[in-house]
Order: C-alpha cells, then structure tokens, then sequence
C-alpha cells in the first residue's frame, strides 16, 4: 500500500479494461518517473476525450462535430450505406479502402441472452435515413457470430420491403489459413458463395 | 492439469482480453461448466463458429484453476448457425439457453437430463415442424419439472385431490381445488390447461392444432410459472417474438 495519490492512480488505472494491480503499479510508477510536461498532455487528452468527442448525429460515430469526417465529405456514395456493430468497425472497414459509401453505427448487436433487443440499438435511426430514397444499397457489415446474423437477419427483414438492395459481407475461408482448420460452418458457408474464377 | 472430454451444448459466450471468450457450456457429464476459449475471436482462429452459442459440439478440455481452458473442439450440430438466419426462432434458442443455464445452479453438478432436453429441444425448433414459442414452452415445462417444479395439471397442487380443477395458483404448484384456492388465483380457459398438458406429456398433434389466442393465453402461463421459480424472469423472454403466421390447424377443445 502506498501513501495517498500513488495509491488512488494505481487504484484508477486498475479500474481500467485489462489492467491488473500489477501493471497498474508499473503504469503508476512510469507516469510518477516521466516528465511534467508529458502527463500533463496525458491529463488534457483523457479530459478533451471526455468534453469533445460527441457522437456523430447521422451516424452515430464518434466525431467532434456535429457530423462526423465521412458524413460530412460530399465524395462519399449517399447511395450506399454500411451498417456496422461499432465505430471500431468503421475503422476496420475503411482501412480496405474497398468501401466509398457512407455508415451507420448501431452501437451493438441484438443479443436476447443479455436482455440486449432491437430497441435498443439505432435501428429507428437507420430506418429514417433510408425514407428519402436516395439509399438504394444498404450493407449489413455486422459481426460475423451468431448475434450479428440475427441482428443481420432482423435488419434485413426490416429493409428489404422499403425496396432497399440489402447486401452482407461474405464469408468464408482467412486468406493465409489452413483448409483443414476450417470448422464446418466456415467451410460450408465457403462453399456456398463460391465463384467462378475468370481465366 | 488433467484432460477430459465431454459432449457439450454452449450456452453463452463473453469476451475475455484481447481475442479470447468465456464459453458457458452444458456438457453431458460434467453439468455446467465456465472454460477460456483462447483466441477464438481471430479470424484464424482453429475453433471458428464452433464455439458460438447453441452449437452441439464434442469438446476436450484441460482443468484449469479457476476455469478450465478448451483444447479442442468438433461440431456435432451447428443449431445456432442455423437458427440466426430466422429471426423468431434465434429469439426462442436464446430463451432456452438462458433457461438452461438458470436452472443449473452449481457448476460441475450433473445435469444429463437437461442436457438431453436441451439437446432435443434445439433439435426440434431446427427442424421447424412445430410453432417456435410451443417448442420454448414445452422445453420450459419439462426442464423446470426435471429442476423439481413440475406444474401439476391434474391433482390439487396442495391437497392431491383429484382433477380436474379449473383455478390455477402459481405459487401452489399448478391446479388448485376450491378448497385450496387461494385468492387471486387465475382461472385458464380449459384449452389452454388441455394444451399445458400437452406441452407436459409430449402429445404434439394436440399442441399443433391450437388456436393462436390459447397459445399465447399458455406461454403466459408458463412465463409467469418461471418468473415465480427462477425468482426472476429470462431476460431474453420478452424479446422472443412470435412467428408471423403459427401453423394452427383445427380448432377442438374437446
């Protein structure tokens, strides 16, 4: 136990995803070693992160305007809109650099089990921005786990009669993998969607 | 650390770190058990979808100090994959899972019963014969009867005396006599105690041709039998939804 504001950092940083009192001692007594002007800007970026950063009021992304970077570029596709679990997934989306369309963040997918259900997800959100008619794609780019087929499948229900395409992701076999490794749903799904190869 | 091998419904994952997750598995010998699947959450990952809920997999595991950790895994009926591309019927499998893993209150306690019924009753909301919401209130029913709440539908639930009695008081156990009857006691249409037997016993034609309106007039029944022995509700009850058109054939309420 140490004495008064060492204990109370190690006691925050333990509070923290994946950190144990072990690493919160060392990351503790690294911020205690490190200079003045260093865990000052470490202190005015976790206060800025907490006043600034809003959520995006079309999409639902973390931004610091009122539209975020992608809804407010003009040379993304209004057209075609991909709907993700998480803004993580935005970020993993866009980093293909295969997608020029637009996104919608519904922050989860429906899990029944952990009393998580459509209503608490922006779906309403979702279904007001297709009412114009200028979306003629929608992308169901959910987790590819059981809660978001059945978040892809409820959402497609949904759509699909707003006369919207409804797409998802394919899946099947990791590039770099093994055959022998796949477990049968992959490799059945694999098999499912496979294509013709152009020679 | 000892290895052992077991047949296995999962029930329910979270994640853990990085790329890990906590399976809660029904197993076949072992009851309930809480084991680390490692780096299941990579795409490379060898267990794949294997692990995702509701799959009937066989599993060996190595006991672990705290949890014990899956080695390796097969799938011996994928239910859940095939479940989530029907809404209704993945909202059902959720249900069932929550039930079964509520009603195995001790880790490792045997449970070879439930996990046959679960196995079934998965088996047969795949197979899609039957509406889904009879198939969850007919595993409801048997897997709180083998928990030692079995509704008792033709006896008195308090005094024995014998049926049929029209009140139906759910702290008593089921049926009640007019002398037992408590105050506030329900009093179900004949249909839907004819089809909570049903339910009960397994006699599906009977279930099958049920009208809409005594099928839901049971599941409320069955909901609120549940929430009195669990001491609280599934959390994934409410979200069940019904199928947009139950298959309901003739209408005989004998």
């Amino acid at each position: 136990m140490y004495e008064g504001a060492v204990q109370d950092l190690i006691d925050e940083l333990g509070r923290l995803p994946g950190i144990g009192p072990k690493s919160a001692q060392r990351i503790a007594f690294h911020v205690l070693q490190a200079s003045a002007t260093d865990v000052k800007r470490l202190a005015a970026v976790l206060v800025d992160v907490k006043d600034k950063v809003r959520f995006c009021k079309v999409c639902g992304n973390v931004s610091s305007a009122e539209l975020c970077r992608i809804c407010a570029d003009p040379r993304r596709d209004p057209a075609q809109i991909c709907v993700v679990e998480e803004p993580k997934d935005v970020v993993a989306v866009e980093r293909t650099r295969e997608f020029r369309g637009r996104y919608h963040v519904l922050g989860g997918a429906i899990s029944p089990i952990d009393g998580v259900g459509p209503d608490d997800l922006r779906i309403r959100e979702l279904l007001a921005r297709l009412a114009d008619g200028t979306v003629t794609e929608v992308i169901l780019a959910t987790d590819p786990n059981l809660e978001g087929e059945a978040t892809a499948t409820y959402l497609a229900r949904l759509v699909k009669p707003m006369g919207v395409h409804v797409t998802r992701p394919a899946s099947g076999l990791p590039v770099g993998g093994d055959l022998e490794y796949a477990d049968e749903v992959t490799l059945g799904r694999a098999f499912e969607g496979r294509r013709q190869i152009d020679v | 650390m000892g290895l052992y091998r077991d047949e296995a419904v999962v029930l329910r994952t979270c994640k853990l770190g990085e790329a890990d997750r906590i399976v809660t598995l029904l197993t076949r010998r072992h009851g309930r058990v809480r084991a680390v699947a490692k780096g299941v959450r990579r795409t490379r990952s060898r267990f794949g979808a294997r692990l995702e809920p509701a799959t009937h997999v066989d599993v060996q595991l190595a006991e672990g100090r705290s949890l014990d950790v899956v080695t390796q895994v097969e799938s011996l009926g994928p239910f859940g994959a095939r479940l989530a591309g029907d809404y209704p019927r993945h909202t059902v499998a959720s249900a069932m899972l929550e039930a079964a893993e509520r009603l195995t209150a001790e880790e490792r306690e045997p449970a070879l019963r439930l996990f046959l019924l679960l196995v079934g009753g998965l088996k047969a909301l795949t197979e899609g014969e039957h509406d889904p919401r009879l198939v969850l209130d007919a595993f409801l029913l048997r897997a709180l009867s083998l928990a030692g709440y079995a509704m008792s539908l033709d006896a008195c639930a308090r005094c024995g005396a014998p049926g049929p009695h029209r009140a139906f008081a759910i702290a008593a156990g089921g049926l009640a006599c007019p002398q037992c009857r408590p105050a506030g006691a329900a009093s179900p249409s004949p249909a839907a105690v004819f089809l909570l037997r049903d339910l009960l016993t397994g006699n599906w034609p009977g279930a099958d041709s049920t009208e809409v309106g005594t099928r839901r007039e049971a599941s409320g029944l069955v909901a609120a039998y549940l929430q009195w022995h669990l001491e609280r509700g599934l959390r994934s009850l409410p979200l069940v939804e019904r199928s947009p058109a139950p298959p309901a054939r003739v209408l005989d309420p004998a």
